[in-house]
């Protein structure tokens, strides 16, 4: 039984891991190497060729893009938390005329398809002449309708008590909010920052959009422009894959502890 | 310090048939320490929690002192609360818990550590002021949900039920600890409780609730000796009072054939007649030598050593006319009388001790 589940465990995580792993290992080929068919597994003579190149390429700025994206990523996350902690705590504890209608409407907005979105926002954010600056990658979409909800339920599960305690200890609706409700859902609040950082930096379609120049690009988008200009360059595209899921993995490690306390206890998990 | 005071407050939830809370009526002096008691559901909770100003309050008024404080917020009523739960906030030490409410009114830093340090000393926490509450054992967080509401030196303290999470054990140290604590503080105490001993023990005088109302205030040995009604007679002491249907006559009450003398007047009857619920408490009953009285059928003898007592029915063994009913009757007696289960007892009772209640209504004709 046990060596079957460990087994089956084995299996899965090949499976996670292989692509990840056929990534990293190409990223480290030579130039004809990584574009051979069929492919090699390990690189025959590995080499830093393709880390060189695309780092010190003047025409693809990669670290100005990863700084890009860090920002974006990193500003959206946080207004993302911001937004829904503040609208998912009025929905879960304070009574409004309405209450029930907004919430449900909010819901609605997660079965929206998201490309239908593209369009509508790109002429907003025209209109607000954001075009081409990293504002349109940070603020639309910042008020999510699924943090909304996850931080919702999440608060709904708060020990009611904990709130009235704070009310007669003497603070105010904003002091129990900052001071007892938002420091107990610390899981809840780093897996929904950790979901929309990814969510941003993983995001292609929507920059491809609405960034042009060379230099305002994000990760994601500006490593398409590799494939482009250079005919299909793997071993560069590798390079700047692995670059793009550094932070991502580091990001991952250190706030796993958090996402699973914040999956399991928010009842999301089966 | 200050007297507390409801006045016909009400509250009813919406979309339930009958108030939770209705018209209390209940003054609570300074210093006093209230308790309130009840079964499950019959609006304890509700009450006090309008006093925390945790829920509204639909009808009338409540005061603390010379205040209304009916529509203050929580915060502005100097009010602290023992939740059952406790509510330890679970991201803070032990030393943070109880000086939230101070950091919360800007008492300087060295004032609200002088103080948490003084609370903590009452309570032997001292040593456990930098740990949170995950780490410490049920009566310890017990002790911080108190320490919590002392280091305030609020006006009144409002106890949901503190000690239902203890074990028995516990349970019993600490009722005397909250109870001398709150004699030498001095605050005005609101306690709720659905265990009638703790309500006998603790509290100066006690509220019985039920089904929203309030059924009797008065000391704990009032309650005991002059239960208004017989809901009273049978929720006060343990084991309870005996409640036996009767007919009310001239001379006394006729139970299962046997006739109870009481001592009724003529105004005390009120023209009541017929059917009556007799109480008796078990301590009340005389076990006769003879065969006078009411004789019971013995069930189990429990020796507590110092006393004992019979679990037995009514109607013996001995055939006659008696009419064996069956019912439930204890009686206490000193220990060491070699009562044997399945023995026939008899006992009588002074008509003085003997409460008459008529049974449709509930309230109390005559006794005690
Ligand atoms: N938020 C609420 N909404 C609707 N009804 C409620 C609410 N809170 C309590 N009630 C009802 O009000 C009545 C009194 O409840 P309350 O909590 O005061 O009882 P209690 O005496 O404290 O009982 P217990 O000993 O079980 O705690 C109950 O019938 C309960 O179902
Ligand atoms: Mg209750």
């Amino acid at each position: 039984m046990k060596a079957l589940r460990v087994s089956l465990l084995a299996v899965l995580t090949l499976l996670f891991v292989s692509p990840v792993l056929f990534m990293f290992l190409t990223s480290f080929k030579t130039r004809q190497e990584a574009g051979r068919t069929p492919p090699t597994l390990f690189p025959e003579k590995p080499t830093t060729q393709a880390y060189d190149q695309i780092l010190n390429a003047p025409d693809t700025p990669m670290l100005q893009w990863f700084a890009n994206s860090l920002f974006a990523a990193s500003l959206h996350s946080l207004l993302v938390v911001a937004t829904s902690a503040l609208a998912a705590y009025a929905l879960a504890r304070m009574d409004f005329r309405g209450k029930k209608p907004v919430f449900a409407l909010i819901v609605a907005t997660l079965f929206v398809p998201p490309v239908i979105l593209i369009i509508p926002n790109y002429e907003i954010v025209a209109r607000l002449y954001w075009l081409d600056t990293l504002i349109a990658i940070i603020v639309p979409t910042a008020a999510n309708a699924f943090g909304v909800f996850f931080l919702r339920q999440f608060f709904l599960q708060l020990p009611r008590e904990l709130e009235e305690s704070a009310f007669l200890d003497g603070a105010n609706r904003w002091q129990t909010f900052w001071r007892v409700v938002l420091p107990l859902s610390r899981p809840a609040l780093v897996t929904l920052a950790l979901l929309a950082f990814l969510t941003n930096w993983n995001d292609f379609l929507w920059p491809v959009y609405v960034l042009f120049s060379p230099e305002n690009q994000t990760l994601q988008a500006g490593l398409s422009t590799l494939q482009a200009a250079n005919s299909v360059r793997y071993d560069l595209l590798m390079a700047g894959a692995v670059i793009a899921s550094v932070p991502v993995l580091i990001l991952f490690v250190i706030a796993q502890r958090y996402v699973i306390e914040g999956v399991s206890r928010s009842g999301l998990k089966g | 310090m200050a007297t507390v005071s409801f006045q016909g407050a009400t509250r009813h939830f919406p979309g339930s048939d009958k108030p939770a809370v209705d018209k209390l009526d209940l003054d609570i002096e300074d210093g006093e320490f209230m308790v309130l008691v009840g079964p499950s559901g019959c609006g304890k909770s509700t009450s006090l929690r309008m006093l925390a100003g945790l829920e509204e309050v639909d009808a009338g008024s409540i005061r603390i002192g010379d205040r209304d404080i009916t529509n203050l917020p929580p915060k502005d009523r100097d009010i602290a609360m023992v939740f059952q739960n406790y509510a330890l906030y679970p991201h803070m030490t032990v030393a943070d818990n109880m000086g939230f409410a101070l950091k919360m009114a800007n008492t300087p830093k060295d004032e609200r550590e002088k103080r948490v340090r003084e609370a903590a000393e009452i309570l032997a926490l001292t040593d456990y002021l930098h740990r949170k509450p995950a780490a410490l054992s049920g009566g310890q967080r017990q002790r911080v949900a108190m320490g919590r509401a002392i280091v305030r030196s609020p006006q009144v303290f409002c106890m949901d039920e503190p000690l239902s999470n203890l074990d028995a054990k516990l349970r019993v140290s600490t009722r005397t600890q909250i109870a001398s604590l709150q004699r030498r503080l001095g605050v005005t105490t609101v306690y709720v409780t659905h265990d009638q001993v703790e309500a006998m023990t603790m509290g100066d005088r006690v509220a019985v609730l039920k089904d929203g109302l309030l059924e009797q205030v008065d000391t704990p040995l009032g309650l005991y000796d002059n239960p208004n009604t017989l809901f009273v007679a049978g929720f006060m002491g343990s084991p309870a009072m005996n409640l036996l249907p009767g007919e009310l006559r001239e001379d006394g009450a006729v139970v299962d054939g046997h006739l109870i003398k009481v001592q009724i007047t003529a105004e005390e009857r009120r023209g009541h007649d017929g059917e009556v619920t007799v109480g008796i408490r078990p301590e009340d009953f005389r076990v006769s030598d003879g065969d006078e009285g009411l004789p019971i059928k013995v069930g189990v003898v429990e020796e507590l050593g110092a006393d004992a007592y019979i679990y037995g029915t009514v109607g013996g063994s001995d055939g006659d006319d008696a009419i064996t009913s069956g019912r439930d009757v204890v009686v206490r007696m000193e220990a060491r009388r070699s009562v044997q289960k399945g023995e026939t007892i008899h006992v009588t009772a002074e008509p003085e001790n003997v409460r008459v209640f008529v049974t449709e209504t509930g309230e109390r004709l005559c006794g005690g």
